[in-house]
């Protein structure tokens, strides 16, 4: 006796959130039972092995149906095919375009290529998200990047009309498709600490503030490239360190304002030459694509890292470089004031965003690691992606 | 006279991409129309085309109206090769060709290819210019309304039904013609689907024109079916209720409703079957053909048909044999009565002669009524022949076919005779088709009917009101025995009705009905089914035959049994909506009976079941039969509780006699039946027990009861039935959930038995419900109403089940749940709602009333449907959005039933039957997800056609939806599978309740005078 052929249509389409998941998590027809047949409430129904099984297998293929409607998620809405009331298409949607921040850590920056899609097994089994989604979730970033790549207009409202994402899924597909587009380096071990909300933020600020989108909002490519002209005028504040007066002055009206107010004042007048060449010379290498993909390492080299070997609080970090900003208006022959207000604008936020708690900083960067596996694991029941995957 | 009908195309949307080399389509229309095609120009590279065509305009007969369905095409034009169609959508136009139907036809259809299912959709515009008909002798009927609902539709009054009507047409099937060996099957298939289009078209009209002769406007309770006899072609066949309907304006003074001819006719038909017994119903005089022998109309090489009449009943059926193919109806005008001249002429001629006594067939397709329409209720009804099909070599002469049905009829008028009634409702048809043999299926409800419900004026209420004030109590009457108790058909025990206790009632009442409105029932309803599988062996033609003939009537007598026994179990005493379906294979036959099981109050309190063992004094066996009877008696307790029946207790002295012990003395012997008439199986009470004995004398007994103790209560929160409404639950949200699911099994086992193929099917069917329990769980407290299962055997070894029904929700408060009886329910009914009583009264079922009376609604902004201003603007919307290509317009949404209402909800418009019929091939069956792969898009795009549909008409949903047919073939080997799918229902439009004010400006007003103040 076998099951042939066992199907179930509504009118209005079932779909269950919890199956969604499972789908969406990658889970085989035979794993998303196992794991429903210990959820919660199952008993109610009396629910047999073989009842959750059809149920199981109907809203897969229901998804795998829906899937390629998914893609494009504008037709969704007007598809005649599947009557799904319009909060649950929302719901479909954003949850299919929902990523795992431990999956986006690892190709953030990366050439949505088909090289890095291959790579993706590695991935998997590092982040313990199974391949499928692995998948899905690449295929997303790299659907959502071609789609926004030629068009006009905002980044994150073209992102969100062509994909129907809420404001906050549409920032973070932005800040992806930044990173992917100027393929900033996330991976090396000391920016691991760093979560991908981090670099959500600082994208942000980046796409806000630098690129061409910022001076003129019609323009192809307006938030995805930098604005080359910016980066051209960003080598005219290398002055503040190659000429020794004004580094001077610059050094010494930052003393006087944080003098007494700050308990690593010491620390900071010595490595204040240190510190401010460090930043400078980020901003005057950035004209090239390669130093641009060295954006962050350098933040964190050439200023985290010297701060907090002098243990320097958040607090002190803020006040220093609030300080050091605003000083550089007080110098009388520093002409590029706006430049520099556009340039340290974005340095500050990323770096106050960016720079560590004292706990999190001292903690050896595996630790970090170990402590998200459990979490991922606790999320999803006995039966942890990890050993699906294995 | 001709009609114009004007198309115009107006955009495409997602089209699929037809040309690799540059991810585009050059897409361009075909529309054609019987012989005449436009088409639009190309719209080069692009899958959102703007065609924005002009109007098409086609020239036509209105009978080619009614026949042909506008057919449009869409293809991707190649320069140097033949152009590749993408896809087509066929336009039924038939509701444009009824004034109170929808006048336009605007809105995106999924454009359907029969390989690859649907590809984008194309955005139409389709009206009609209809010039005015006064040709008698036409051949068209537009204007008569069909309705799939088997009542009278909510918002119209019936002001005379006229009876049944039937039709059938033949032809070839394209799929057999040799031309099939060297066309692709795409073009198999769309030859097929344009046939039976064509062929609904005609015998709709056919149907339409009896309508119009016999003076009617409208068909109720329309029931269409296929036959797909594959070598020996198609048959397309319809039978419907005819009646006269008069829209109801919603609008306040319903009540002032009195029609000129109310008094006169009231006076002249003081029903002569209300007070005695005897059946009024007179047939036509026979004529001398003497005994209908069914051999004579058989071709000569079918053995006997089996018949299921029995002996008695077999002379007084053989009455008019004519088979013409129109009913007598003893109206002499031919042409369209119009509707002035109409009243007088008739009012006339029924002061002479009962209304019934003309019909050839007084059956009647519907299966719930306006009060004081059914008077008595007899019981099931039902025939069956079994007959070798050959090859229809005329198609324009359907006597075979004609003559089979007209023999099946005559069975079922006589055994309605039989049982003292003059009517049969809740009647159907049915045949199931394996390779050359046929059995043809028909099934009622013997009845009583008020008489004054045929004439015209008769049915008029307001001030005609007092008339339904019959000695009998509405609430018990219908469950009274029309027959006369000293000369029964069967014997039957009778006891004094236990509510009005003057009259004699049956202990038990199977019906193909609906329950109804006025029925007073205890608790609630349940689903009940027997199933039974019987094998038999492969065989050819008469042998065959002979076979499955021999092997029926103990099929009905089982399916019977475990149904009386099902009943027993959960302590109630009436089945409503009674189908059995049986359907025959290469090597087995399988029996299907649904029904709901409820407890009349009117009808005396079931006994138990006992069990009784074998003589033998052997301990272990008795004590076995002792612990499966206290696992009955638990059962029944626990059925009683789940259901909330509490019979109101009857002081004995107050019935005035001690109240007769319902002595239902059956003993069931298994060896013999020789007949399969329902009520005639009672024939076999014997033995001095009070209760219903089972007797564990042989391994079948013991199979019995296992499976009736193995039946699983669905679980908490969830109700079942397969009628219109659930007895017992009146609050309903407006939750709401229409459903298909279809399960195939393969029988591995070559060498099965009867009992474990019975096992099989039986798990098979409560297996389906436990999933559907499980998959509707978020919905409860829910009922599943109108649950529909049809079985068939699509091939050796496979069994397939398939299951239409609705989950609806309600409040779980039980305001009303301890409300026996309806009359208190009434009551409240009335502070609710001034307006609901004149609906009830004429046209009603319980909805209106139910659905006032529930003013909470549990609406959920989400789920909330577009009311009707949305629906109607729709369409402008989509053509305006038409620009954006992939614009973000909102797709309307449908809602679809089989119950004839929605809750919470009054459908103020209907915009027309839907009937389509839909073939998916496919040859990449791996690719498309295997075959429940394939099944699960072909539901789906079935369902999006269909809402559709119901959208380019202006509507937002369809209630009395019915999946007809699904048959599934399948070749696994050779990555093959195919589907034909058969659904109905009527477009129709909505409003909230909430939404009152919506409705004035779009109620048409109540044709004909009818509605004038006086």
């Amino acid at each position: 006796m076998a099951v042939e052929l066992d199907v179930f249509v509504g009118n209005t389409t079932i779909m269950d959130e919890e199956v969604y998941q499972l789908w969406l998590d990658g889970y085989t027809v035979n794993d998303a039972v196992k794991v429903r047949m210990v959820s919660e409430g199952m008993e109610e129904y009396e629910a047999s092995a073989e009842v959750v099984m059809s149920d199981t297998m109907d809203q897969y293929r229901t998804f795998q149906m829906c899937e390629r409607l998914l893609h494009n998620p504008t037709k969704l809405a007007n598809q005649l095919l599947f009557q799904i009331p319009p909060h649950r298409q929302a719901m479909l949607i954003e949850r299919y375009y929902t990523f795992d921040d431990v999956f986006v850590r690892e190709v953030l920056g990366k050439k949505l290529s088909k090289g890095t899609k291959k790579d993706l097994d590695d991935v998997s089994s590092k982040t313990g998200i199974t391949l499928k989604s692995c998948r899905r979730q690449f295929d997303n970033f790299k659907r959502v990047f071609k789609v926004v790549e030629e068009l006009k207009g905002p980044l994150v409202e073209n992102i969100r009309q062509n994909f129907i994402l809420s404001d906050k899924l549409a920032r973070d597909y932005a800040a992806i498709v930044f990173f992917a587009n100027n393929r900033f380096e996330t991976g090396k071990r000391k920016l691991q600490y760093l979560t991908f909300q981090d670099f959500a933020f600082c994208a942000g600020q980046l796409i806000k503030n630098w690129t061409v989108g910022a001076v003129d909002n019609m323009v192809e490519d307006m938030d995805v490239d930098l604005d080359k002209e910016f980066l051209q005028d960003l080598k005219e504040l290398k002055i503040l360190i190659t000429d020794k007066d004004l580094l001077d002055q610059h050094k010494s009206l930052v003393c006087t304002a944080l003098r007494g107010k700050t308990k690593v004042y010491t620390e900071m007048e010595t490595n204040f030459k240190n510190l401010s060449r460090g930043l400078v010379n980020i901003a005057a290498k950035l004209t090239n694509t390669k130093d641009v993909r060295d954006f962050f390492i350098d933040l964190v080299e050439k200023f985290i890292e010297p701060c907090r070997s002098d243990r320097w609080a958040s607090a002190d970090m803020r006040l220093y470089l609030t300080h050091y900003t605003n000083s550089a208006h007080l110098l009388d022959t520093f002409k590029y004031q706006v430049v520099w207000d556009r340039y340290m604008g974005v340095i500050k936020s990323c770096i106050f965003k960016m720079y560590p708690q004292m706990s999190t900083f001292s903690t050896p960067l595996s630790g970090i690691i170990d402590q998200r596996f459990v979490h991922v694991k606790r999320d999803f029941g006995p039966l942890g992606r990890l050993s699906i995957f294995l | 006279m001709p009609g114009k009908l004007k198309a115009k195309i107006v955009a495409g949307r997602h089209l699929p991409v037809m040309d690799r080399a540059s991810d585009l389509t050059d897409a361009f229309v075909e529309v054609k129309f019987g012989n005449t095609t436009f088409k639009t120009d190309v719209y080069p590279k692009c899958l959102n085309p703007q065609w924005n065509s002009e109007w098409f305009k086609f020239e036509v007969d209105d009978e080619d109206l009614q026949d042909e369905p506008l057919q449009i095409t869409v293809l991707d034009h190649d320069t140097y090769s033949a152009n590749d169609a993408i896809g087509k959508v066929y336009i039924d136009i038939d509701p444009l060709l009824c004034s109170e139907a929808a006048s336009v036809i605007s809105g995106w259809f999924p454009i359907y290819d029969t390989i690859h299912g649907i590809r984008g959709e194309i955005n139409v515009l389709v009206k009609v210019d209809l010039f005015n008909d006064l040709n008698r002798f036409r051949q068209s009927s537009c204007g008569v309304k069909f309705f799939c609902t088997t009542s009278i539709p909510l918002c119209y009054r019936a002001a005379m039904v006229h009876g049944f009507v039937e039709e059938l047409v033949v032809n070839e099937d394209p799929e057999y013609q040799w031309i099939d060996r060297i066309r692709t099957p795409r073009a198999s298939n769309e030859a097929r689907q344009r046939l039976i289009s064509l062929m609904s078209g005609e015998l709709q009209r056919k149907i339409g024109l009896k309508v119009l002769e016999m003076g009617g406007n409208a068909v109720v309770g329309y029931l269409q079916c296929f036959d797909l006899e594959g070598e020996s072609g198609i048959v397309v066949r319809a039978i419907g209720t005819a009646c006269t309907l008069d829209k109801l304006s919603a609008g306040a003074n319903a009540n002032a409703y009195t029609h000129p001819n109310t008094a006169p006719a009231s006076n002249a038909c003081n029903s002569p079957s209300k007070d005695s017994k005897e059946p009024v119903f007179s047939e036509d005089p026979p004529t001398a053909l003497g005994p209908l022998t069914p051999l004579r109309v058989l071709p000569s090489s079918s053995p006997p048909p089996f018949s299921s009449s029995k002996p008695c009943s077999r002379q007084s059926s053989s009455s008019d044999t004519d088979l013409s193919l129109t009913p007598k109806m003893g109206m002499g005008s031919g042409g369209s009565v119009g509707k002035e001249a109409g009243p007088l002429k008739m009012l006339l001629r029924q002061q002479t002669q009962t209304a019934l006594e003309q019909r050839e067939f007084p059956f009647f397709t519907l299966t719930c009524f306006p009060p004081g329409f059914l008077v008595h209720v007899g019981g099931v009804v039902s025939a069956r022949s079994v007959k070798l099909l050959d090859r229809i070599h005329n198609p324009d002469e359907p006597e075979t076919r004609d003559a089979w049905w007209e023999e099946i009829r005559q069975e079922i008028k006589s055994h309605a005779k039989a049982l003292g009634c003059h009517a049969v409702v809740g009647y159907s048809e049915s045949t199931s088709i394996c390779e050359e043999v046929c059995i043809l299926s028909a099934a009622g409800t013997a009845a009583i009917l008020n008489p004054r419900y045929m004439r015209e004026g008769c049915l008029d209420i307001g001030s005609g009101d007092h008339r339904f004030d019959e000695p009998s109590p509405p609430s018990c009457g219908f469950c009274h025995i029309p027959y006369d108790e000293l000369n029964m058909p069967f014997p039957a025990q009778l006891t004094y009705c236990y509510q009005c206790r003057r009259q004699k009632v049956p202990d038990v009442l199977f019906t193909t009905i609906d329950l109804p409105t006025e029925a007073a029932v205890s608790g609630k309803g349940c689903l009940i089914q027997a199933r039974l599988c019987r094998l038999k062996k492969k065989a050819q033609g008469e042998v065959n035959a002979t076979s499955i003939s021999n092997l029926l009537p103990f099929m009905e007598y089982e399916l019977h049994t475990q149904l009386m026994n099902k009943l027993k179990l959960r302590s109630m005493n009436a089945l409503f909506g009674l189908r059995i379906q049986i359907s025959i294979g290469e090597n087995m036959l399988l029996g299907l009976a649904s029904a709901t099981g409820v407890y009349l109050s009117a009808l005396p309190t079931p006994g138990g079941i006992q069990i009784a063992g074998k003589a033998s004094g052997d301990l272990s066996n008795e004590q076995h039969v002792l612990s499966i009877q206290k696992r009955i008696n638990d059962a029944m307790a626990k059925n009683k509780e789940m259901y909330h029946i509490n019979p109101p207790e009857l002081s004995e002295e107050a019935a005035g006699s001690p109240i007769p012990e319902p002595k239902q003395r059956s003993r069931l012997f298994r060896s013999q039946s020789e007949s399969s008439d329902e009520l005639s199986e009672l024939d076999l009470s014997h033995g001095k027990k009070d209760a219903f004995v089972l007797e564990i004398d042989d391994t079948d007994a013991v199979e019995d009861i296992h499976s009736l103790l193995t039946d699983a209560p669905p679980p908490a929160g969830f109700y079942s039935c397969n009628t219109e409404v659930m007895p017992g639950v009146y609050n309903w949200t407006s939750g709401l959930q229409m459903f298909t699911s279809v399960r195939v099994l393969r029988l591995s086992n070559a060498n099965l038995t009867n009992q474990s193929l019975n096992k099989i099917f039986t798990d098979m069917c409560e297996n389906l419900l436990k999933s559907l329990y499980f998959k509707l769980r978020s919905m409860i407290p829910c009922c599943l109403c109108h649950v529909n299962f049809t079985v068939a055997v699509p091939e050796d070894e496979l069994i397939q089940v398939a299951v239409t029904a609705v989950a609806m929700s309600f409040d779980k408060e039980p305001i009303l749940e301890k409300l026996g009886d309806r009359a208190v329910f009434k009551g409240a009914g009335e502070n609710e709602d001034q307006l609901q009583f004149p609906m009830e009264l004429c046209a009603e079922s319980a909805s209106v009333a139910i659905s006032n009376l529930t003013a909470k609604f549990t609406v959920s902004s989400s789920e909330r449907c577009s009311p009707l201003p949305e629906g109607r603007s729709r369409s402008l919307r989509s053509t305006r959005s038409s620009g954006g290509g992939g614009g973000g317009t909102a797709v309307t949404v449908v809602k679809m039933t089989p119950l004839s209402f929605l809750p919470g909800t009054r459908l103020i418009k209907y915009l027309g039957i839907i009937n389509m019929f839909f073939i998916r091939e496919t040859t990449s069956l791996r690719e498309e997800g295997g075959v429940s792969g394939f099944l699960h898009t072909f539901i789906a795009e079935v369902f999006a056609m269909v809402r559709a549909h119901v959208a380019a008409l202006g509507g937002n949903a369809v209630v009395s939806y019915s999946m007809k047919e699904c048959v599934f073939m399948e070749n696994p080997n050779k990555n093959q599978a195919q589907c034909l799918i058969n659904v109905s229902g009527d477009a129709v439009v909505f409003v909230r309740d909430t939404d009152q004010e919506a409705t004035p400006t779009l109620i048409h007003t109540s044709c004909g005078g009818t509605d004038g103040p006086t």
